[in-house]
């Protein structure tokens, strides 16, 4: 039973994880129909600014809490920042192109991206400080639930309840939802709608960035191709969901994380990326609009 | 162009860079060692350079405007200015003479050229072939594959194995690598073709993915991370030869099927299926109209597509008699991807031109080799955004009404 809720818990702070890159993606998609590969590269190089300003930070002395906080906010400042110059480099020219256009240019900016850390960087693992530390009051079930696991779920439910007001009570977040239902519609009611999607790839970013950081501190080491993986096990949780959903990313989230997290831990760990792709395949072969996501129709 | 508001904006660019790339670029730390170094360095070259792409990618884009613009007397230009390679090719007297020179040039590159030239030409037709049957799939049909290495590995390794297990031939498995690689193709093309082109993209991605972890860690089948080696060179009736002549066998053995390859194609491409591919490119709800089976045609492209890369990989195998998963990774895909694009989608000569360039680049200029794989993303970006048609587009097929003048009557 321990082994079933540490696979449990194991699997939703993965889930997570996952939910705070699948955001951008769905969020991206919702609005201007792009799948945004650089998604998954703004994730590392928030965990990179985190690593960096951290490290900075404790040689300088800091007390941890300061740390966290500046080193998170770091990462969303910078990882936010790239998500805006990545829109108006690659996306903004070619809003009017063919879609295939516009998703080769998306893979042509991860793969810049990548080789610029690596380059700017280095291409190998670096230990990743443990920025959150092991509470007291954990202790009797910490070898079940590690304090990691719970500070990113409290974070995350914390930083989805956020999001949700912004996006439902906001007028920015109304502007987006118009947006996304229908660009020239929302133009002509008077929506700055270029202004809308730097927004969305702004907050996209600062969650990826916010993700980027819990996940590096977990697992403890961070390379300039976390991003990559990451990146399509969140999109393939934003599909699952139904992309273009907010509800659907964060629920396609969990259920991939606890896939994993099951399958790893009864079946076999060498395998745990196929998993995630089999499923990925599966959805798309039995129910292609996702969970919660609304069958689109073409139309001429 | 340099009024002072342009250089202000290019200023504020530059600004915006720097603070950017500050923390990746110029703040280097060690958490173990707790040390920090610092690159102002590297700042300075971000501002300069900033401070001039903004200039270059401000008037790229005016540029690409300005011709949209005129988009009316653009066919005119494109028949003078652009497209003279075209013009020469479609002229008999030109082609002849420069096929025949190409040709010959070809032929006798082993014999002026040492084997370690010859062996990277031979890779460089492998990418050739590998461009020409990606751009079948991306360029022709407009699906977007991005683990079209899947196939090539499957390829490689159905040769390697089969010689490994059941002590098979090269020709042999030549025929078979390519028909599985087919096989796979369909398979994995019928759950996903029916959906829109984006999640296509990422389910090849994530099958590209998936056949090189089932090869690393499925130790019992594939030998797992180590790969298989000693697979042997193509035979030729099976005569014993010396490494430089097996190398020059296989490099003629390429420069036979690339050809092969470009007269396939090129015949593909004006047939009634190569037509249909460029209208489901363009519009897939006019071509149902017009009778056309989408998900058959789209499925015949993904799987020659898959064929071609079988048929290099038992290719590869056999040239470089060793094969591990580590061939296999999607940025291999991204390099044939980046030739596609670059060569422009849709153009036989293109994409041999763009594998030329890519294939053959990085290597003579061994010292910018790290800057490799940023300059492939670099490449895809600037020619999405400022030339989607590619180096050397292709043209679309129309019917020319010529004035009959009384000497050219024919």
């Amino acid at each position: 039973m321990d082994y079933f809720i540490e696979l449990l818990f194991s699997g939703l702070s993965r889930g997570a994880i996952y939910a705070l890159i699948a955001l951008g993606y769905t969020m991206v998609y919702g609005i201007i129909g792009l799948i945004n590969f650089a998604h998954g590269e703004i994730y590392m190089i928030g965990a990179f600014t985190s690593f960096i300003i951290a490290t900075i930070l404790t040689i300088l002395g800091f007390p941890a809490l300061a740390i966290i906080v500046l080193a998170g906010l770091a990462a969303v400042i910078w990882s936010a920042s790239y998500g805006y110059t990545i829109e108006k480099i690659a996306y903004k020219p070619l809003r009017h192109a063919p879609r295939l256009s516009a998703l080769i240019s998306a893979i042509g900016m991860s793969m810049f991206l990548q080789n610029y850390v690596l380059l700017a960087q280095t291409s190998d693992f670096l230990p990743f400080p443990q920025l959150i530390p092991d509470f007291a009051f954990m202790e009797p079930i910490a070898h079940i639930v590690g304090s990691s696991d719970m500070v990113i779920l409290v974070v995350t439910t914390v930083v989805m309840i956020c999001l949700t007001i912004l996006i439902k009570y906001t007028r920015i977040g109304k502007a987006m939802r118009a947006t996304s239902q229908d660009r020239t519609m929302a133009m002509l009611v008077g929506i700055n709608v270029n202004r809308i999607i730097s927004v969305t790839f702004i907050i996209g970013s600062s969650l990826a960035a916010i993700g980027g950081m819990l996940v590096a501190s977990h697992i403890g080491q961070i390379n300039f191709y976390i991003g990559f993986i990451a990146g399509i096990k969140a999109f393939t949780a934003a599909v699952l969901g139904g992309i273009g959903s907010i509800p659907g990313a964060v629920l396609g989230s969990v259920v991939l994380g606890l896939t994993e997290s099951f399958a790893t831990g009864y079946i076999s760990s060498d395998y745990e990326d196929v998993f995630a792709f089999s499923l990925l395949v599966l959805i798309l072969i039995f129910k292609p609009s996702g969970i919660l996501g609304k069958v689109d129709t073409q139309k001429v | 162009m340099f009024t002072l508001q342009e250089i202000k904006r290019s200023l504020l660019v530059s600004i915006w860079f720097v603070f950017l790339t500050f923390p990746l670029m110029v703040i280097r730390v060690d958490s173990i060692e707790k040390t920090v170094q610092w690159r102002w360095m590297n700042m300075v070259y971000v501002a300069i350079g900033s401070f001039l792409l903004s200039f270059v990618f401000r008037y790229m884009l005016q540029r690409k405007e300005m011709k949209s613009d005129d988009n009316g007397d653009d066919d005119k230009k494109d028949k003078t200015g652009r497209s003279f390679i075209h013009q020469g090719l479609a002229d008999p007297r030109y082609r002849n003479i420069i096929l025949g020179s190409l040709l010959a040039v070809a032929l006798i590159f082993p014999h002026v050229f040492s084997t370690y030239q010859t062996s990277i030409m031979t890779t460089a037709l492998m990418y050739v072939v590998l461009g020409l049957g990606l751009n079948i799939v991306v360029g022709l049909a407009g699906l977007l594959d991005l683990g079209y290495v899947a196939f090539y590995a499957v390829g490689a390794y159905t040769y390697a194995l089969l010689y490994h297990f059941f002590g098979l031939g090269f020709w042999v498995a030549l025929p078979i690598g390519g028909l599985l690689a087919a096989a796979f193709g369909i398979l994995l093309g019928i759950p996903v073709l029916r959906l829109r082109g984006d999640y296509l993209a990422i389910v090849t991605l994530g099958f590209g993915e998936i056949i090189r972890l089932v090869m690393e860690n499925w130790g019992e089948f594939s030998q797992g991370p180590s790969g298989v080696s000693n697979i042997p060179r193509p035979s030729f009736l099976g005569i014993d030869m010396s490494l430089d002549t097996a190398l020059i066998y296989t490099y003629y053995l390429m420069l036979l099927f690339v050809i092969f390859t470009i007269f396939f194609v090129n015949r593909l491409q004006d047939s009634r299926l190569g037509r249909a591919w460029i209208a489901l490119r363009e519009d897939e709800i006019a071509c149902q109209a017009m009778g056309i089976d989408k998900m058959k045609t789209k499925l015949v492209a993904f799987s020659l597509g898959a064929f071609w890369a079988g048929i290099v990989g038992v290719i590869f195998a056999a040239k470089t008699t060793f094969i591990s998963p580590r061939s296999f990774t999607f940025i291999e895909s991204a390099i044939i991807l980046s030739i596609v694009v670059l060569g422009g989608m849709g153009s036989i000569i293109g994409v041999i031109i763009g594998a030329f360039i890519l294939i053959l680049l990085p290597e003579y200029l061994r010292a910018l080799s790290e800057y490799r794989m940023l300059a492939f993303g670099a490449i895809l970006v600037c020619m999405m955004v400022f030339r989607p048609q590619g180096i050397i587009g292709s043209i679309r097929r129309t019917y020319t009404y010529k004035k009959q003048t009384d000497g050219e009557v024919s």
